[in-house]
């Protein structure tokens, strides 16, 4: 049909590009950049911004993962509290004696055991997620203070430091999460795996009725972000060179965040890795340009929920004329 | 329209570079958490010794106060370029990669008011407000006088983690345990109101629900001892809890004056900060050597020696306020 048509097909392409909320991160994206610069004189540094992106890669690489799980009408709000403890696990194994590799193992183990409780008691016992994972959060972060208890533990001098290696002048973490991205983004944009995600994210019933197996993809989907979280986690090690309990304290909410400037619509269905990957930098950006012209945190925090609110007001109203 | 601001953003950027060059020598001081006003005082003691000599004084601080939050700000004083970096350090050992990233720019890293204990390599110099090794066994003292040293005593502190605080109830502990004078008081718990004036004011009362007999409770910490004394006037229980610790006597007179408190200690942070900046100033400009078994002079303090560790006291012995005193302190 397309072929027969094809200016009507350009034009539609053209206005479905203002119907996607990404173009409105993008814009926020613009704006901030363009704020901070005026804001401070000290902003504009490519090499200082992707410095200060590396505090915050492992909460964005794990948001890119919880979009999906978004996207597929579920919530995982534990992922933070699993970064904490599988840091916790894997610095623990590590420093009584365990080689390196097992210890690593361990942690991705723990993580991969963590993603997989979440999506048992999701869907195997037909739990609502977001009850599930705010019982998991807890239930995770007290076990990561049973293990280290109220100490940090120390990692090996040669493992501290993935934000310092760079490849071709950029930080290690930075590139993980861009190809994350690209990886992601290509699943749920291209294949037929990533189209059910959206269908199942619509309409469960639907989906079911046509034959998706909504509940593998949605397990499947559990189980892959608690392992890049436990991935996420022993990269928080080795950037900070020790691990505590509190580790992305409250770094759940940041990444629902990312995923909802984003334009990820919180019930499902709607959403894409662009988004978050663009939101990601949306908020470094943001934080960075506020911390570097030493606002008061009081100021950041009014920010940066205007900002979501702003995000999802448009999220909701672009959404609302595409459906039209 | 966008290519437009971007290059009047530039613009200004290039602009705004070229004014910034000042011969004083720039210190920023970074705080556990805003909203403590412990810090205020210190921060005031920067303020004023860098209304008489050269430097150029800012405060920042995380929302929060664990592990990690100061990381953004320190970097951001990186880029910034500043002289000196004062901080409060909010963990032992989760700033040492930033603290070297700091350094290696040339900028000089002093903790104030608290050390990164065991990680002593990663900073310039710290300074202490007094011995702390001295300060766990003041403050048993000090609740062992209220309680007339018999009975059952709790321990009201910041956060699980905070470095000073561990050190002085670890000195609590010992002296309990070992000193003979201290040997019919019982410590029955350690708890911890993170420094926020709710979660104190829930670890206190819970405390006192818990622990019926409770005689006496140190707060080595501004929050916690002023939430604690809060719950114990509004309950009108001075009479069989007396609480003490350290705090500050703006914030503590009126429990003192209406015989809430009987006493408590502290050191004066305002002239941590009066100190530090001169040490900064003095150590950027050359008149000043950072060397172990050194002594300087800094006005109204007198000689101030550097001990083994790169360590500065300010003063010798906690002060302690009660209301024959209170009046004569303002900070």
């Amino acid at each position: 049909m397309t072929n027969q048509i094809p200016s009507l097909y350009h034009k539609k392409s053209w206005r479905s590009l203002f119907n996607r909320p990404e173009t409105m991160t993008f814009t926020l994206l613009i704006l901030a950049l363009v704020g901070a610069s005026l804001l401070s004189e000290y902003f504009l540094d490519v090499n200082y911004i992707l410095r200060s992106f590396t505090l915050t890669a492992e909460l964005s690489i794990a948001a890119l993962v919880l979009t999906m799980v978004i996207i597929s009408g579920e919530i995982d709000l534990s992922a933070a509290a699993n970064i904490a403890l599988s840091a916790c696990i894997f610095a623990y194994v590590q420093a009584s004696g365990a080689p390196m590799t097992l210890a690593i193992l361990t942690g991705l183990f723990a993580g991969l055991v963590m993603g997989s409780l979440n999506a048992i008691l999701v869907i195997v016992y037909q739990l609502p997620s977001i009850i599930v994972t705010i019982g998991t959060l807890i239930f995770y972060r007290g076990l990561a203070q049973v293990i280290a208890g109220d100490k940090s533990i120390r990692v090996p001098e040669w493992f501290i430091g993935v934000n310092t290696k760079m490849v071709l002048g950029v930080p290690f973490p930075v590139v993980i999460f861009t190809a994350t991205a690209i990886i992601l983004g290509l699943v749920l944009g291209t294949t037929i795996y990533g189209r059910q995600i959206y269908q199942v994210g619509t309409n469960n019933t639907a989906a079911l009725h046509a034959g998706i197996k909504s509940n593998r993809i949605k397990f499947g989907l559990f189980v892959l972000l608690g392992v890049v979280s436990s991935a996420c986690g022993i990269m928080a090690a080795s950037r900070l060179g020790s691990v505590r309990y509190d580790l992305a304290l409250g770094g759940e909410l940041q990444m629902v965040l990312m995923a909802m400037l984003g334009g990820t619509y919180i019930f499902g269905g709607r959403g894409t890795i662009l988004g978050t990957f663009l939101a990601a930098w949306l908020l470094v950006i943001v934080s960075t340009g506020m911390t570097v012209a030493n606002l008061l945190p009081a100021i950041q925090l009014t920010v940066l929920g205007l900002l979501l609110i702003v995000a999802i007001i448009a999220t909701n109203f672009i959404y609302s004329r595409a459906r039209r | 329209m966008i290519k437009k601001t971007i290059l009047s953003t530039v613009a200004a950027f290039t602009l705004a570079s070229g004014m910034a060059l000042s011969e004083d020598i720039d210190i920023v001081f970074i705080g556990k958490n805003t909203g403590n006003p412990y810090f205020d005082s210190l921060t005031q003691g920067f303020v004023e010794a860098c209304d008489v000599i050269a430097c150029n004084f800012e405060f920042v601080a995380p929302a929060t106060a664990e592990a990690t939050s100061q990381i953004p700000f320190i970097e951001a004083q990186i880029q910034r370029g500043v002289d000196v970096i004062a901080i409060s350090p909010n963990s032992p050992d989760a700033l040492n990669q930033v603290f070297d990233a700091a350094r290696a720019k040339d900028i000089l890293v002093l903790t104030v008011n608290g050390d990164i204990t065991g990680n002593e390599e990663h900073r310039d110099a710290t300074i202490l407000p007094t011995d702390f090794t001295k300060v766990g066994a003041d403050q048993v003292e000090m609740v062992g006088s209220l309680i007339g040293y018999e009975g059952e005593v709790a321990i009201l502190s910041a956060t699980t983690e905070a470095p000073d605080q561990n050190f002085w109830i670890e000195g609590m502990n010992k002296t309990l345990e070992t000193d003979s004078k201290y040997s019919k008081m019982t410590l029955v718990a350690t708890v911890y109101g993170d420094d926020q004036p709710e979660k104190s004011t829930t670890e206190m009362e819970s405390l006192l629900a818990n622990f019926p007999k409770l005689r006496g409770v140190i707060a080595p910490t501004t929050v916690g001892i002023a939430a604690g004394a809060q719950v114990v006037q509004s309950r009108g229980i001075s009479d069989t809890v007396k609480v003490t610790g350290l705090g500050l006597p703006s914030e503590m007179r009126d429990f003192v004056k209406d015989g809430t408190v009987e006493g408590f200690q502290l050191w004066s942070p305002y002239n941590e900060g009066w100190l530090a900046a001169h040490f900064s100033v003095g150590l950027k400009n050359g008149s000043m050597e950072n060397k172990v078994g050194g002594t300087f002079q800094v006005p109204n303090l007198g000689t101030i020696t550097i001990n083994p560790g790169n360590s500065i006291n300010t003063q010798a012995a906690l002060t302690t306020f009660n209301a024959a005193n209170i009046d004569d302190f303002n900070f």
